[in-house]
């Protein structure tokens, strides 16, 4: 088994080489402007192009961050009609109402409401006024508008009446790129409607973006299937990536703690990523990073996706230390690092140039942070580790002592001893922990539904069904598949002892 | 009569200080919120007014919705169906108006009757009938003065109009309410029994929307200033901090329609070393420190996020969340024998005889 990682950063793409469960290389490359090159040059610089470019890739897993940056930037969107199916309830609160309005005037082609809409006992809430659907489909037409977003009230209990509602706008408008809010799960119509409105906003540059990386590839002469990580560390098929973008749009801080299990070993212990400018601190939970349940809010807009929960503090390699009196960060050089930072000729001291002073790290011109003593640098180091062990103390969510596994260019930073901690891993390949976590990464399936007068266990096993149905359909072997997650939530004020649950699976990816 | 007219700014604060008076129930005021966001760009405007000012024989419709917050979430919430309820209300009593009222300050309530004013052009009192949220109708302090129980108005979304005529308890016209509401998919908005200017004087608990609306400015306030939100409302709301910690466990379970369970807690800063467990039932009932009951119901019981202020709600608090405890004081009505009959411990199936956080 041999399968190539890339994580497209802001200022690095990183690349691994993992044969047999071993990383046998890995490469940094400055991240190009077009994408292609920066990826093209980390494949040639992995020897990928050369000699292992006759041997068999089994897989290209890419993870990036163009999607999110993309409506961050208000950048290369394209204009949507949103059709909702659920009239005569949700009248006041349109598509968009949420939106920050910039946002919103960027992307609104134009709003329908049509009567449709299911119960959460699946009843009928209204019959899909289908004349309607068709008519806004002729009006979408005449407004010239080639992405459009479905949401129903319901749909993930019986996405039948979006189903149904596509199928009459393909009917009108062939070339459209259609997102259904079904496919995006979770139960609150107008997270899952934004949701839906941001993957229509991206049909034009997910097009793209996963066509540049294709071609990437193949100028490099691999011949093996590309696969896009996403938000929960697992991959998606590049087919399915281009219909869904917006699954991919956060996986860097998950890549880096599925890397960071992989390399350690561990599958459950905190992980502390530590980059340039911040620390991420997350937890481990059988391997995958334990999820925040709440709202997240991307470019301003409120959705549910499955994002990992992660507690961010302003410490990096690239900090601003100030001797008196004494502070570590939130300040960052960033990527100017190796021009700003003291031993490297600049004028801004920061946590690298104490580590080169004290022997930590071997960088720069270690005469030019002489003046640096070793009492000095051990205030700063013992600073940083407090912020560390403050970090770590919120995430846990048990008394006792955890491993923790330190990953990240500013690893140097987290000495092998914190309270609250049973033992520091420091591990080889460490600084590309995304890139072996986008190398490493499996395909997932989810169910989230409500069901109602079934026992418990009968819930639970139904859910499981649905979550290894569609695992298989993005693409995972299904001798291969484990729970991974599984919730379940009784509800109040609904009878007939309704309960949602909520499951997740994880499997191999399938051999083609 | 004086009425003060409210800015969009008050409703953002409202949102914010209902949700915490909401005690972990009483649904997220955030659709609400949305809509009144909507109705003060189309250029509507809505009044506060002091119940001191109602006549005794004036008419008050009190606004709310009933149903499962998660159906709320789908359907979402939409203000002429509120408007519908009361003109539904007036035609069967054939009187009108002169102001609305809330039910129920905590959670969504306490901003669905500005939905309802803001298209009936009447004002709202600054009153309600629980000064928090609570699970049902016979919590309430006009369920406790033993004031009449019916009419109920009940109306969907699609057109359906529902009137419980007469029902001869408080309980009953939950029991009979609820089904409806069941039928309807699980949501209704509902104008509740009438009330006389004379019935709000002596019965609301006062001056409820602006407690919310200070409490949820001062959070906004320290929000912006980077405070600490949590002293912000105790600066502004006589009240006590009873624990600093994060979630270790939530256990779940529905009955009766109810969503019940216990949150476990492992304190962080000064409570390291100890831990709370607080019972809900949709809200916060009873907070244990050290095994030892600390704060119950009347008394509310506020569970926020430590950094953000707000508050998080018994359906969706999660394990490794951080949170601030904080207990408000209880209305007093809820403090007699007859208010504990309702709204105390023994009511939630607790055997504990009600101590006040603020008396020890």
């Amino acid at each position: 088994m041999k399968r190539i990682g890339i994580d497209v950063g802001g200022t690095n793409t990183d690349a691994v080489l993992i044969e047999d469960g071993k990383v046998v290389r890995a490469v940094k490359a400055p991240t190009s402007e077009d994408v292609t090159t920066g990826i093209l040059d980390s494949l040639k610089s992995l020897g990928a192009t050369g000699v292992l470019a006759a041997k068999r890739i089994d897989g290209v897993m890419i993870g990036t961050t163009h999607f999110i940056n993309a409506v961050i930037q208000r950048r290369h969107l394209t204009k949507v009609a949103a059709l909702r199916l659920g009239m005569p309830a949700s009248a006041s609160l349109p598509p968009f109402c949420d939106w920050p309005e910039d946002l919103a005037d960027l992307v609104r082609g134009g709003v329908w409401m049509v009567e449709g809409g299911h119960e959460y006992d699946g009843r009928l809430f209204m019959p899909l006024d289908e004349a309607a659907v068709t008519q806004a489909a002729q009006q979408m037409k005449a407004k010239r508008l080639r992405s459009v977003a479905i949401s129903a009230i319901f749909s993930p209990l019986d996405p039948g009446h979006e189903k149904r509602a596509a199928e009459l706008v393909a009917a009108v408008l062939p070339d459209a790129t259609i997102t259904c809010s079904s496919d995006l799960g979770r139960i609150g119509l107008l997270e899952r409607e934004n949701a839906g409105l941001l993957n229509a906003a991206l049909a034009d540059l997910a097009r793209d973006t996963i066509a540049a990386f294709e071609k990437a590839i193949a100028d490099s002469g691999i011949a093996a299937p590309l696969y896009i990580t996403q938000n929960d560390g697992t991959v998606a098929e590049a087919h399915q990536a281009r219909r869904l973008p917006v699954y991919s749009f956060a996986s860097g801080a998950t890549n880096s703690m599925r890397g960071a299990a992989y390399l350690s070993g561990l599958a459950d212990a905190m992980v502390i990523d530590v980059g340039g400018t911040t620390t991420d601190v997350g937890q481990l939970k059988h391997g995958f990073p334990r999820e925040a349940n709440s709202v997240v809010k991307v470019g301003g807009v409120r959705t549910l996706f499955r994002m990992p929960d992660l507690l961010s503090i302003g410490l990096g390699g690239g900090s601003h230390v100030s001797l008196d009196p004494l502070k570590v960060g939130p300040l960052s050089v960033g990527y100017r690092l190796l021009r700003d930072g003291i031993a490297f000729g600049g004028r801004q001291l920061t946590t690298t140039d104490v580590a080169v002073a004290s022997g930590r790290l071997a960088l720069g011109d270690k005469a030019k942070v002489a003046h640096l003593g070793a009492a000095t640098c051990e205030k700063v180091f013992a600073e940083a580790a407090r912020m560390a062990e403050e970090a770590i103390d919120r995430m846990k969510t048990e008394a006792g002592d955890v491993p923790l596994i330190a990953v990240g260019g500013g690893a140097f930073l987290i000495p092998d001893k914190l309270a609250g901690v049973s033992q520091v891993i420091h591990v080889e390949h460490g600084d590309c922990a995304n890139a072996v976590g986008a190398a490493i990464a499996q395909v997932s399936g989810e169910c989230d539904q409500i069901f109602k007068d079934m026992a418990r266990p009968d819930a639970i096993a139904a859910a499981q069904g649905i979550a290894n149905d569609r695992a298989v359909a993005a693409g995972a072997d299904r001798k291969t598949l484990s729970t991974i997650e599984s919730e379940d939530m009784p509800l109040a004020y609904l009878p007939g002892n309704s309960v949602r649950v909520r499951v997740r699976v994880v499997g191999d990816v399938a051999a083609s | 009569m004086k009425l003060r007219e409210l800015s969009l700014d008050d409703i953002e604060s409202l949102a914010v200080g209902a949700w915490v008076l909401g005690t972990g129930g009483g649904g997220n005021p955030y659709l609400p919120l949305l809509n009144m966001r909507a109705l003060y760009r189309d250029g509507h405007r809505v009044q506060l007014m002091d119940s001191a000012d109602l006549a005794d024989d004036d008419w008050v419709g009190t606004v709310a919705n009933m149903g499962a917050p998660l159906v709320g979430q789908e359907r979402l919430t939409d203000s002429l169906t509120l408007a519908r309820a009361v003109t539904v209300m007036e035609r069967h009593l054939g009187k009108r108006f002169s102001a609305l009222m809330s039910m129920e300050i905590g959670g969504a309530n306490g901003v669905r009757p500005f939905m309802a004013a803001a298209h009936l052009a009447r004002p709202v009192v600054d009153s309600d009938t629980m000064g928090r949220a609570y699970p049902e109708a016979q919590m309430t302090s006009v369920a406790v003065g033993d004031l009449t129980p019916h009419p109920l108005t009940a109306v969907d979304v699609r057109g359906f109009e529902s009137i419980v005529h007469k029902v001869p308890t408080w309980k009953w016209v939950e029991r009979v309410g609820r089904k409806i509401c069941v039928e309807y998919g699980s949501v209704a908005a509902t104008c509740q029994p009438p009330r006389t200017g004379a019935e709000v004087k002596k019965w609301g608990i006062h001056g409820t929307t602006t407690k919310a609306i200070a409490i949820g400015e001062a959070v906004r306030r320290a929000q912006r200033r980077h405070d600490d939100p949590i002293a912000a409302i105790l600066a502004v709301e006589p009240g006590r901090l009873l624990f600093k910690g994060k979630v270790l466990d939530v256990a779940r379970r529905a009955t009766e329609g109810f969503l019940r369970g216990i949150v476990r807690f492992d304190g962080l800063d000064d409570w390291r070393g100890s831990a709370m467990t607080i019972n809900f039932q949709n809200e916060w009932i009873v907070a244990w420190r050290d095994e030892q009951p600390l704060a119950m119901t009347p008394d509310l019981i506020c569970v926020l996020d430590s950094v953000s202020g707000e508050a998080v709600g018994s359906e969706t608090i999660r394990y490794g969340q951080r949170v601030t405890v904080i207990a408000l004081k209880a209305p007093p009505i809820f403090l007699t024998p007859r208010g504990l009959d309702h709204v105390g411990p023994r009511a939630f199936g607790y055997d504990l005889d009600f101590r006040s956080v603020f008396d020890s």
